[in-house]
Protein backbone atom coordinates (compact mmCIF):
# COMPACT_ATOMS: atom_id res chain seq x y z
CA UNK A 1 0.00 0.00 0.00
CA UNK A 2 2.58 2.68 0.94
CA UNK A 3 4.46 2.06 -2.29
CA UNK A 4 1.38 2.78 -4.38
CA UNK A 5 0.52 5.91 -2.45
CA UNK A 6 3.98 7.39 -2.73
CA UNK A 7 3.99 6.85 -6.45
CA UNK A 8 0.62 8.52 -6.79
CA UNK A 9 1.80 11.62 -4.92
CA UNK A 10 4.84 11.96 -7.11
CA UNK A 11 2.60 11.59 -10.14
CA UNK A 12 0.41 14.52 -9.20
CA UNK A 13 3.42 16.80 -8.92
CA UNK A 14 4.59 15.97 -12.45
CA UNK A 15 4.43 18.73 -15.04
CA UNK A 16 5.18 17.94 -18.66
CA UNK A 17 2.93 15.73 -20.77
CA UNK A 18 5.78 13.31 -21.43
CA UNK A 19 6.40 12.92 -17.76
CA UNK A 20 2.68 12.61 -17.17
CA UNK A 21 2.48 9.77 -19.65
CA UNK A 22 5.39 8.03 -17.97
CA UNK A 23 3.96 8.51 -14.56
CA UNK A 24 0.54 7.21 -15.53
CA UNK A 25 2.35 4.03 -16.23
CA UNK A 26 3.93 4.43 -12.80
CA UNK A 27 0.49 4.68 -11.22
CA UNK A 28 -0.61 1.49 -12.90
CA UNK A 29 2.54 -0.33 -11.82
CA UNK A 30 2.27 1.19 -8.35
CA UNK A 31 -1.35 0.14 -8.14
CA UNK A 32 -0.50 -3.41 -9.05
CA UNK A 33 2.37 -3.42 -6.58
CA UNK A 34 0.15 -2.24 -3.76
CA UNK A 35 -2.32 -5.03 -4.44
CA UNK A 36 0.55 -7.49 -4.34
CA UNK A 37 1.74 -6.01 -1.05
CA UNK A 38 -1.67 -6.56 0.51
CA UNK A 39 -1.75 -10.18 -0.64
CA UNK A 40 1.67 -10.71 0.85
CA UNK A 41 0.75 -9.57 4.33
CA UNK A 42 -0.26 -12.94 5.78
CA UNK A 43 2.98 -14.52 4.53
CA UNK A 44 5.66 -11.92 5.33
CA UNK A 45 6.36 -9.69 8.28
CA UNK A 46 4.27 -6.72 7.29
CA UNK A 47 5.25 -4.37 10.09
CA UNK A 48 9.00 -4.22 9.59
CA UNK A 49 8.95 -1.81 6.65
CA UNK A 50 7.54 1.23 8.46
CA UNK A 51 10.07 2.60 10.97
CA UNK A 52 13.18 0.77 9.71
CA UNK A 53 14.76 3.84 8.08
CA UNK A 54 15.44 5.52 11.42
CA UNK A 55 16.94 2.59 13.23
CA UNK A 56 18.91 0.79 10.52
CA UNK A 57 22.28 -0.23 11.93
CA UNK A 58 25.38 1.30 10.39
CA UNK A 59 29.02 0.27 10.40
CA UNK A 60 32.29 1.96 9.50
CA UNK A 61 34.49 0.63 6.77
CA UNK A 62 37.69 1.80 5.09
CA UNK A 63 38.95 0.50 1.76
CA UNK A 64 41.05 1.72 -1.12
CA UNK A 65 39.28 2.68 -4.31
CA UNK A 66 41.41 3.32 -7.38
CA UNK A 67 44.43 4.06 -5.19
CA UNK A 68 42.68 6.39 -2.73
CA UNK A 69 41.74 5.37 0.81
CA UNK A 70 38.05 5.95 1.46
CA UNK A 71 36.34 5.82 4.83
CA UNK A 72 32.60 5.42 5.02
CA UNK A 73 29.90 4.87 7.59
CA UNK A 74 27.19 2.89 5.88
CA UNK A 75 23.88 1.20 6.49
CA UNK A 76 25.10 -2.38 6.87
CA UNK A 77 22.88 -3.38 3.94
CA UNK A 78 24.82 -1.26 1.45
CA UNK A 79 26.31 -3.33 -1.35
CA UNK A 80 29.79 -2.49 -2.57
CA UNK A 81 28.07 -1.39 -5.78
CA UNK A 82 25.84 1.12 -3.98
CA UNK A 83 28.77 2.34 -1.89
CA UNK A 84 30.72 3.07 -5.09
CA UNK A 85 27.85 4.68 -6.96
CA UNK A 86 25.76 6.41 -4.31
CA UNK A 87 28.34 7.27 -1.67
CA UNK A 88 31.58 7.71 -3.62
CA UNK A 89 29.81 8.89 -6.80
CA UNK A 90 31.83 6.56 -8.99
CA UNK A 91 28.98 5.92 -11.38
CA UNK A 92 31.03 4.14 -14.01
CA UNK A 93 30.17 0.82 -12.38
CA UNK A 94 26.62 -0.02 -13.40
CA UNK A 95 23.68 -1.64 -11.69
CA UNK A 96 22.01 -4.05 -14.08
CA UNK A 97 20.12 -6.89 -12.43
CA UNK A 98 21.44 -6.36 -8.86
CA UNK A 99 21.40 -10.18 -8.47
CA UNK A 100 24.75 -11.27 -9.89
CA UNK A 101 23.29 -12.46 -13.16
CA UNK A 102 24.34 -9.77 -15.63
CA UNK A 103 27.87 -8.70 -14.68
CA UNK A 104 27.33 -4.95 -15.27
CA UNK A 105 28.58 -4.30 -11.72
CA UNK A 106 31.87 -6.18 -12.14
CA UNK A 107 34.81 -4.55 -10.35
CA UNK A 108 38.25 -5.87 -9.44
CA UNK A 109 38.89 -6.42 -5.72
CA UNK A 110 42.38 -7.42 -4.63
CA UNK A 111 43.13 -8.42 -8.20
CA UNK A 112 39.98 -10.50 -8.75
CA UNK A 113 36.80 -9.66 -10.58
CA UNK A 114 33.62 -9.91 -8.53
CA UNK A 115 29.98 -8.83 -8.76
CA UNK A 116 29.92 -5.70 -6.61
CA UNK A 117 26.13 -6.05 -6.24
CA UNK A 118 26.47 -9.35 -4.35
CA UNK A 119 28.86 -8.25 -1.67
CA UNK A 120 28.40 -5.99 1.33
CA UNK A 121 30.58 -2.88 1.44
CA UNK A 122 31.28 -3.38 5.15
CA UNK A 123 32.91 -6.73 4.37
CA UNK A 124 35.67 -5.01 2.38
CA UNK A 125 37.72 -3.51 5.19
CA UNK A 126 41.26 -2.87 3.91
CA UNK A 127 40.55 -4.19 0.40
CA UNK A 128 41.81 -2.64 -2.83
CA UNK A 129 38.99 -1.94 -5.24
CA UNK A 130 39.54 -1.04 -8.89
CA UNK A 131 36.62 0.29 -10.90
CA UNK A 132 36.43 1.31 -14.54
CA UNK A 133 37.47 4.83 -13.45
CA UNK A 134 40.64 3.36 -11.96
CA UNK A 135 41.64 1.40 -15.05
CA UNK A 136 42.10 4.46 -17.22
CA UNK A 137 40.85 7.92 -18.08
CA UNK A 138 39.57 9.37 -21.39
CA UNK A 139 43.03 10.91 -21.89
CA UNK A 140 44.96 7.87 -20.81
CA UNK A 141 42.92 4.81 -21.55
CA UNK A 142 43.73 1.30 -20.40
CA UNK A 143 44.65 -0.95 -23.34
CA UNK A 144 41.34 -2.81 -22.90
CA UNK A 145 39.32 0.42 -22.99
CA UNK A 146 41.20 1.45 -26.08
CA UNK A 147 40.52 -1.90 -27.74
CA UNK A 148 36.79 -1.71 -26.95
CA UNK A 149 36.70 1.65 -28.74
CA UNK A 150 38.75 0.37 -31.68
CA UNK A 151 36.62 -2.75 -32.12
CA UNK A 152 33.29 -1.08 -31.34
CA UNK A 153 32.74 -3.46 -28.42
CA UNK A 154 29.42 -1.93 -27.39
CA UNK A 155 26.25 -0.26 -28.58
CA UNK A 156 24.40 1.30 -25.64
CA UNK A 157 27.47 1.02 -23.42
CA UNK A 158 25.65 0.10 -20.22
CA UNK A 159 27.36 -3.26 -19.75
CA UNK A 160 30.71 -1.95 -20.98
CA UNK A 161 32.41 -0.97 -17.69
CA UNK A 162 31.61 -4.44 -16.34
CA UNK A 163 32.73 -6.08 -19.58
CA UNK A 164 36.04 -4.22 -19.50
CA UNK A 165 36.79 -4.92 -15.83
CA UNK A 166 35.90 -8.56 -16.42
CA UNK A 167 38.02 -8.74 -19.59
CA UNK A 168 41.10 -7.33 -17.85
CA UNK A 169 40.71 -9.93 -15.09
CA UNK A 170 40.05 -12.75 -17.59
CA UNK A 171 43.43 -12.25 -19.24
CA UNK A 172 45.08 -12.24 -15.80
CA UNK A 173 43.22 -15.46 -14.90
CA UNK A 174 44.45 -17.20 -18.04
CA UNK A 175 47.97 -15.98 -17.33
CA UNK A 176 47.70 -17.31 -13.78
CA UNK A 177 46.76 -20.75 -15.15
CA UNK A 178 43.21 -20.81 -13.79
CA UNK A 179 41.25 -23.42 -15.78
CA UNK A 180 37.83 -22.90 -17.32
CA UNK A 181 35.00 -25.15 -18.48
CA UNK A 182 36.48 -25.30 -22.00
CA UNK A 183 40.09 -25.91 -20.97
CA UNK A 184 40.85 -29.28 -22.59
CA UNK A 185 43.71 -30.38 -20.37
CA UNK A 186 43.39 -29.55 -16.68
CA UNK A 187 47.08 -30.11 -16.07
CA UNK A 188 48.29 -27.83 -18.89
CA UNK A 189 48.37 -24.03 -18.91
CA UNK A 190 45.22 -22.57 -20.50
CA UNK A 191 45.68 -20.53 -23.69
CA UNK A 192 43.91 -17.39 -24.88
CA UNK A 193 41.50 -18.70 -27.50
CA UNK A 194 38.16 -17.54 -28.83
CA UNK A 195 36.41 -20.33 -26.89
CA UNK A 196 38.26 -19.53 -23.66
CA UNK A 197 37.33 -15.86 -23.89
CA UNK A 198 33.68 -16.62 -24.62
CA UNK A 199 33.38 -19.09 -21.77
CA UNK A 200 35.16 -16.89 -19.26
CA UNK A 201 33.11 -13.82 -20.23
CA UNK A 202 29.77 -15.64 -19.83
CA UNK A 203 29.04 -13.80 -16.58
CA UNK A 204 28.78 -10.52 -18.51
CA UNK A 205 25.59 -10.13 -20.49
CA UNK A 206 25.27 -7.65 -23.39
CA UNK A 207 21.67 -7.06 -24.41
CA UNK A 208 22.84 -5.25 -27.56
CA UNK A 209 24.70 -8.39 -28.59
CA UNK A 210 28.09 -6.82 -29.16
CA UNK A 211 29.76 -10.12 -28.31
CA UNK A 212 31.79 -10.64 -31.50
CA UNK A 213 33.34 -7.18 -31.12
CA UNK A 214 33.93 -7.69 -27.41
CA UNK A 215 35.79 -10.93 -28.15
CA UNK A 216 37.75 -9.11 -30.88
CA UNK A 217 38.77 -6.39 -28.44
CA UNK A 218 39.92 -8.86 -25.79
CA UNK A 219 41.78 -10.97 -28.36
CA UNK A 220 43.50 -7.83 -29.63
CA UNK A 221 44.77 -6.93 -26.15
CA UNK A 222 45.92 -10.53 -25.64
CA UNK A 223 47.75 -10.40 -28.97
CA UNK A 224 45.85 -13.28 -30.56
CA UNK A 225 43.49 -13.54 -33.54
CA UNK A 226 39.80 -13.51 -32.61
CA UNK B 1 16.39 -6.04 2.37
CA UNK B 2 15.64 -6.12 6.10
CA UNK B 3 18.18 -4.34 8.24
CA UNK B 4 20.70 -6.26 10.30
CA UNK B 5 23.62 -5.73 12.61
CA UNK B 6 27.06 -6.87 11.50
CA UNK B 7 30.18 -8.22 13.13
CA UNK B 8 33.38 -9.78 11.85
CA UNK B 9 35.01 -12.68 13.67
CA UNK B 10 38.53 -14.11 13.48
CA UNK B 11 38.18 -17.66 14.80
CA UNK B 12 35.62 -20.47 14.48
CA UNK B 13 35.14 -20.34 18.27
CA UNK B 14 34.33 -16.61 18.07
CA UNK B 15 31.92 -17.36 15.23
CA UNK B 16 29.93 -20.00 17.07
CA UNK B 17 29.95 -17.87 20.25
CA UNK B 18 28.59 -14.91 18.29
CA UNK B 19 25.90 -17.14 16.84
CA UNK B 20 24.87 -18.35 20.30
CA UNK B 21 24.67 -14.74 21.54
CA UNK B 22 22.41 -13.38 18.83
CA UNK B 23 18.94 -14.43 17.78
CA UNK B 24 18.27 -14.54 14.05
CA UNK B 25 21.96 -14.66 13.13
CA UNK B 26 23.46 -16.08 9.97
CA UNK B 27 27.05 -16.63 8.96
CA UNK B 28 28.17 -14.88 5.79
CA UNK B 29 31.31 -15.62 3.75
CA UNK B 30 31.17 -15.25 -0.04
CA UNK B 31 27.61 -14.00 0.25
CA UNK B 32 26.75 -14.63 -3.40
CA UNK B 33 23.68 -16.71 -2.54
CA UNK B 34 22.73 -15.32 0.88
CA UNK B 35 22.72 -11.66 -0.20
CA UNK B 36 20.69 -12.50 -3.29
CA UNK B 37 18.09 -14.17 -1.04
CA UNK B 38 18.21 -11.31 1.47
CA UNK B 39 17.43 -8.80 -1.28
CA UNK B 40 14.30 -10.80 -2.03
CA UNK B 41 13.62 -11.15 1.73
CA UNK B 42 13.54 -14.90 1.37
CA UNK B 43 16.26 -14.79 3.99
CA UNK B 44 15.99 -12.07 6.62
CA UNK B 45 18.70 -12.44 9.25
CA UNK B 46 18.80 -9.75 11.94
CA UNK B 47 22.51 -10.24 12.55
CA UNK B 48 25.30 -11.20 10.15
CA UNK B 49 28.49 -12.82 11.35
CA UNK B 50 31.22 -12.28 8.80
CA UNK B 51 33.34 -15.43 8.73
CA UNK B 52 35.08 -14.62 5.44
CA UNK B 53 38.39 -13.89 7.15
CA UNK B 54 38.65 -17.06 9.20
CA UNK B 55 41.98 -18.78 8.62
CA UNK B 56 40.20 -21.66 6.85
CA UNK B 57 41.48 -20.83 3.38
CA UNK B 58 44.11 -23.54 2.96
CA UNK B 59 44.16 -26.86 1.14
CA UNK B 60 46.32 -29.21 3.16
CA UNK B 61 47.33 -32.88 2.86
CA UNK B 62 45.78 -35.23 5.41
CA UNK B 63 47.56 -38.05 7.24
CA UNK B 64 45.49 -40.52 5.18
CA UNK B 65 46.89 -39.22 1.89
CA UNK B 66 43.88 -37.08 1.03
CA UNK B 67 43.26 -33.33 1.09
CA UNK B 68 41.58 -31.13 3.65
CA UNK B 69 39.93 -28.16 1.94
CA UNK B 70 39.30 -25.22 4.25
CA UNK B 71 35.71 -23.98 4.37
CA UNK B 72 36.75 -20.52 3.11
CA UNK B 73 38.68 -21.75 0.06
CA UNK B 74 37.17 -19.91 -2.89
CA UNK B 75 35.73 -21.93 -5.77
CA UNK B 76 38.32 -20.45 -8.16
CA UNK B 77 41.19 -21.42 -5.88
CA UNK B 78 39.87 -24.92 -5.37
CA UNK B 79 39.38 -25.48 -9.10
CA UNK B 80 42.89 -24.15 -9.81
CA UNK B 81 44.82 -26.02 -7.13
CA UNK B 82 47.44 -28.21 -8.80
CA UNK B 83 46.70 -31.23 -6.56
CA UNK B 84 42.95 -30.96 -7.19
CA UNK B 85 43.53 -30.70 -10.95
CA UNK B 86 45.87 -33.68 -10.98
CA UNK B 87 44.26 -36.07 -8.49
CA UNK B 88 40.65 -34.89 -8.15
CA UNK B 89 39.92 -33.61 -11.65
CA UNK B 90 36.21 -34.24 -11.17
CA UNK B 91 36.08 -31.50 -8.50
CA UNK B 92 37.89 -29.03 -10.71
CA UNK B 93 35.67 -29.87 -13.70
CA UNK B 94 32.47 -29.57 -11.69
CA UNK B 95 33.51 -26.22 -10.23
CA UNK B 96 34.34 -24.60 -13.55
CA UNK B 97 31.05 -25.90 -14.98
CA UNK B 98 29.19 -23.82 -12.38
CA UNK B 99 28.36 -20.12 -12.02
CA UNK B 100 30.52 -17.37 -13.58
CA UNK B 101 34.12 -16.33 -13.06
CA UNK B 102 32.99 -13.44 -10.87
CA UNK B 103 30.89 -15.69 -8.64
CA UNK B 104 33.54 -18.39 -8.36
CA UNK B 105 35.97 -15.73 -7.14
CA UNK B 106 33.70 -15.04 -4.16
CA UNK B 107 31.88 -18.29 -3.47
CA UNK B 108 33.43 -20.52 -0.80
CA UNK B 109 33.60 -24.29 -0.44
CA UNK B 110 31.27 -24.34 2.57
CA UNK B 111 28.91 -21.83 1.01
CA UNK B 112 28.70 -23.95 -2.13
CA UNK B 113 27.56 -26.91 0.01
CA UNK B 114 24.93 -24.77 1.73
CA UNK B 115 23.53 -22.85 -1.24
CA UNK B 116 19.76 -22.97 -1.52
CA UNK B 117 17.68 -24.44 -4.30
CA UNK B 118 16.94 -22.44 -7.46
CA UNK B 119 13.36 -23.77 -7.62
CA UNK B 120 11.42 -20.85 -9.17
CA UNK B 121 8.70 -21.15 -6.54
CA UNK B 122 11.23 -20.86 -3.72
CA UNK B 123 12.20 -17.50 -5.26
CA UNK B 124 8.66 -16.27 -5.97
CA UNK B 125 7.39 -14.94 -2.65
CA UNK B 126 3.85 -14.70 -4.06
CA UNK B 127 3.71 -18.49 -4.27
CA UNK B 128 3.45 -21.10 -1.57
CA UNK B 129 6.68 -22.97 -0.82
CA UNK B 130 7.20 -25.35 2.07
CA UNK B 131 10.93 -24.72 2.00
CA UNK B 132 10.56 -20.95 2.27
CA UNK B 133 7.41 -20.88 4.39
CA UNK B 134 6.89 -24.23 6.14
CA UNK B 135 3.32 -25.46 5.84
CA UNK B 136 2.35 -23.11 3.01
CA UNK B 137 2.29 -25.83 0.35
CA UNK B 138 4.26 -26.56 -2.80
CA UNK B 139 3.48 -24.68 -5.99
CA UNK B 140 6.11 -26.62 -7.92
CA UNK B 141 4.17 -29.87 -7.72
CA UNK B 142 1.65 -29.37 -10.52
CA UNK B 143 3.42 -26.18 -11.59
CA UNK B 144 6.35 -25.47 -13.88
CA UNK B 145 8.71 -28.17 -12.69
CA UNK B 146 10.78 -28.92 -15.75
CA UNK B 147 14.01 -28.20 -13.85
CA UNK B 148 13.05 -29.96 -10.63
CA UNK B 149 13.69 -33.25 -8.89
CA UNK B 150 12.67 -36.72 -10.03
CA UNK B 151 13.88 -38.79 -7.11
CA UNK B 152 14.00 -38.50 -3.33
CA UNK B 153 11.09 -36.08 -3.49
CA UNK B 154 8.14 -35.80 -1.10
CA UNK B 155 4.59 -34.47 -1.28
CA UNK B 156 5.96 -31.31 0.33
CA UNK B 157 8.91 -30.54 -1.96
CA UNK B 158 10.50 -31.43 -5.29
CA UNK B 159 13.40 -28.96 -5.16
CA UNK B 160 16.88 -29.89 -6.36
CA UNK B 161 20.24 -29.03 -4.87
CA UNK B 162 21.88 -26.75 -7.45
CA UNK B 163 25.57 -27.37 -6.79
CA UNK B 164 27.93 -28.95 -9.31
CA UNK B 165 30.79 -29.17 -6.82
CA UNK B 166 28.94 -31.48 -4.44
CA UNK B 167 28.23 -33.97 -7.24
CA UNK B 168 31.97 -34.42 -7.70
CA UNK B 169 32.62 -34.50 -3.97
CA UNK B 170 29.93 -37.13 -3.44
CA UNK B 171 31.45 -39.36 -6.11
CA UNK B 172 34.80 -39.02 -4.35
CA UNK B 173 33.41 -39.86 -0.86
CA UNK B 174 34.12 -36.45 0.65
CA UNK B 175 33.21 -35.68 4.22
CA UNK B 176 32.22 -32.42 5.87
CA UNK B 177 34.01 -31.26 9.00
CA UNK B 178 31.99 -29.04 11.31
CA UNK B 179 32.38 -27.51 14.75
CA UNK B 180 29.48 -27.00 17.17
CA UNK B 181 28.82 -24.08 19.50
CA UNK B 182 30.24 -26.25 22.30
CA UNK B 183 33.48 -26.62 20.36
CA UNK B 184 32.91 -30.26 19.35
CA UNK B 185 34.28 -31.16 15.94
CA UNK B 186 32.66 -33.91 13.89
CA UNK B 187 33.05 -35.36 10.42
CA UNK B 188 29.85 -35.94 8.46
CA UNK B 189 30.07 -38.09 5.32
CA UNK B 190 28.69 -36.02 2.43
CA UNK B 191 26.39 -39.00 1.80
CA UNK B 192 24.65 -38.22 5.11
CA UNK B 193 24.91 -34.44 5.01
CA UNK B 194 21.66 -33.49 3.25
CA UNK B 195 18.24 -34.27 4.69
CA UNK B 196 15.49 -35.70 2.53
CA UNK B 197 12.66 -33.17 2.22
CA UNK B 198 9.96 -35.36 3.82
CA UNK B 199 7.51 -33.10 5.63
CA UNK B 200 10.25 -30.61 6.58
CA UNK B 201 11.94 -29.41 3.37
CA UNK B 202 13.10 -26.22 5.14
CA UNK B 203 15.58 -28.37 7.08
CA UNK B 204 18.19 -29.09 4.44
CA UNK B 205 21.24 -30.47 6.23
CA UNK B 206 22.05 -32.34 9.42
CA UNK B 207 23.96 -29.33 10.80
CA UNK B 208 22.67 -28.08 14.15
CA UNK B 209 21.85 -24.36 14.46
CA UNK B 210 25.11 -22.44 14.70
CA UNK B 211 27.24 -25.44 13.77
CA UNK B 212 29.99 -24.17 11.48
CA UNK B 213 31.57 -25.99 8.56
CA UNK B 214 35.35 -25.78 8.89
CA UNK B 215 36.50 -28.03 6.03
CA UNK B 216 35.69 -30.62 3.43
CA UNK B 217 37.97 -33.64 3.37
CA UNK B 218 38.71 -35.74 0.32
CA UNK B 219 40.07 -39.25 0.87
CA UNK B 220 43.20 -40.43 -0.92
CA UNK B 221 42.97 -40.16 -4.73
CA UNK B 222 41.22 -43.06 -6.46
CA UNK B 223 42.85 -42.54 -9.86
CA UNK B 224 40.94 -43.34 -13.04
CA UNK B 225 39.45 -41.01 -15.60
CA UNK B 226 37.36 -38.13 -14.28
CA UNK B 227 34.57 -36.75 -16.44
CA UNK B 228 31.90 -34.25 -15.45
CA UNK B 229 29.20 -33.62 -18.00
CA UNK B 230 26.59 -30.97 -17.37
CA UNK B 231 23.48 -30.57 -19.49
CA UNK B 232 21.91 -27.13 -19.34
CA UNK B 233 19.74 -24.73 -21.32
CA UNK B 234 22.68 -22.60 -22.44
CA UNK B 235 26.30 -23.48 -22.98
CA UNK B 236 27.64 -21.54 -20.01
CA UNK B 237 26.51 -19.91 -16.79
CA UNK B 238 23.32 -21.88 -16.18
CA UNK B 239 22.23 -24.42 -13.60
CA UNK B 240 22.19 -28.08 -14.54
CA UNK B 241 19.11 -29.75 -15.92
CA UNK B 242 21.08 -32.85 -15.07
CA UNK B 243 24.76 -33.54 -14.65
CA UNK B 244 26.82 -36.71 -14.47
CA UNK B 245 30.07 -37.06 -12.55
CA UNK B 246 31.98 -40.19 -13.48
CA UNK B 247 35.21 -41.73 -12.26
CA UNK B 248 36.08 -44.82 -14.27
CA UNK B 249 39.04 -47.19 -14.03
CA UNK B 250 40.88 -49.10 -16.74
CA UNK B 251 38.86 -52.25 -15.97
CA UNK B 252 35.56 -50.43 -16.44
CA UNK B 253 34.66 -50.25 -12.75
CA UNK B 254 34.00 -46.88 -11.23
CA UNK B 255 31.60 -44.51 -9.51
CA UNK B 256 28.92 -42.18 -10.68
CA UNK B 257 26.96 -39.37 -9.05
CA UNK B 258 24.20 -37.39 -10.70
CA UNK B 259 23.20 -33.75 -10.17
CA UNK B 260 19.97 -31.91 -10.94
CA UNK B 261 17.71 -34.83 -10.04
CA UNK B 262 17.32 -34.63 -6.26
CA UNK B 263 17.77 -32.64 -3.04
CA UNK B 264 21.34 -33.95 -2.97
CA UNK B 265 23.84 -35.38 -5.44
CA UNK B 266 22.36 -38.77 -6.29
CA UNK B 267 24.62 -41.78 -5.97
CA UNK B 268 23.68 -45.42 -5.50
CA UNK B 269 26.78 -47.50 -4.86
CA UNK B 270 24.93 -50.74 -5.77
CA UNK B 271 24.24 -49.39 -9.26
CA UNK B 272 27.94 -48.83 -9.89
CA UNK B 273 28.61 -52.56 -10.08
CA UNK B 274 26.79 -52.41 -13.43
CA UNK B 275 29.12 -49.78 -14.93
CA UNK B 276 30.91 -52.34 -17.13
CA UNK B 277 27.45 -53.35 -18.49
CA UNK B 278 26.68 -49.82 -19.65
CA UNK B 279 24.50 -46.80 -19.03
CA UNK B 280 21.11 -48.49 -19.30
CA UNK B 281 21.80 -51.01 -16.57
CA UNK B 282 23.32 -48.42 -14.26
CA UNK B 283 20.55 -45.86 -14.71
CA UNK B 284 17.84 -48.46 -14.11
CA UNK B 285 19.24 -49.11 -10.64
CA UNK B 286 20.42 -45.57 -9.95
CA UNK B 287 17.05 -43.98 -10.59
CA UNK B 288 14.78 -46.87 -9.55
CA UNK B 289 11.69 -45.43 -7.91
CA UNK B 290 11.96 -42.09 -9.70
CA UNK B 291 8.76 -40.07 -9.67
CA UNK B 292 8.56 -37.77 -12.65
CA UNK B 293 6.03 -35.20 -13.84
CA UNK B 294 5.00 -34.59 -17.44
CA UNK B 295 7.47 -31.69 -17.49
CA UNK B 296 10.55 -33.37 -16.05
CA UNK B 297 10.13 -36.96 -17.25
CA UNK B 298 12.78 -36.18 -19.87
CA UNK B 299 15.40 -36.29 -17.12
CA UNK B 300 15.27 -40.09 -16.91
CA UNK B 301 16.39 -40.77 -20.51
CA UNK B 302 18.67 -37.72 -20.34
CA UNK B 303 20.60 -39.19 -17.42
CA UNK B 304 20.95 -42.51 -19.25
CA UNK B 305 22.12 -40.91 -22.49
CA UNK B 306 24.49 -38.52 -20.74
CA UNK B 307 25.99 -41.43 -18.83
CA UNK B 308 26.33 -43.36 -22.11
CA UNK B 309 28.09 -40.32 -23.54
CA UNK B 310 30.58 -39.99 -20.68
CA UNK B 311 31.27 -43.73 -20.72
CA UNK B 312 32.05 -43.45 -24.43
CA UNK B 313 34.31 -40.45 -23.74
CA UNK B 314 36.11 -42.45 -21.07
CA UNK B 315 36.90 -45.17 -23.61
CA UNK B 316 37.96 -42.69 -26.31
Amino acid sequence: MPIGKQKQKRTNAMQTPEEYELSRRGVLVGGAASVATVTLVPIGTATAATPAAKTSPTAKVAFEVNGTMRELELDTRTSLLDALREHLHLTGTKKGCDHGQCGACTVIVDGRRINSCLTLAVMHEGDKVTTIEGLGTPDKMHAMQDAFVTHDGYQCGYCTPGQICSAVAVLDEIKAGIPSHVTADLTAAPQVTNMEIRERMSGNICRCGAYPNIVAAISDVAGVKA
Amino acid sequence: MKSFTYERVDTPAAATAAFARSKGARYIAGGTNLLDLMKLEIEAPTHLIDISRLALDKIEPTAEGGLRIGAMVRNTDLASDARIRRDYGLVSRALVAGASGQLRNKATTAGNLLQRTRCPYFYDTNQPCNKRQPGSGCAAIGGFNRTLAIIGTSDACIATHPSDMVVAMRALDASVEAVSAEGRTRAIPLADFYRAPGKTPHLETVLAPGELITAVTLPRPVGGKHIYQKVRDRASYAFALISVGLVVQEDGTGRVAVGGVAYKPWRVEAAEADLPRGAKAVTAKLLAGAKTTHENAYKLPLVERTLASVLAQAKG
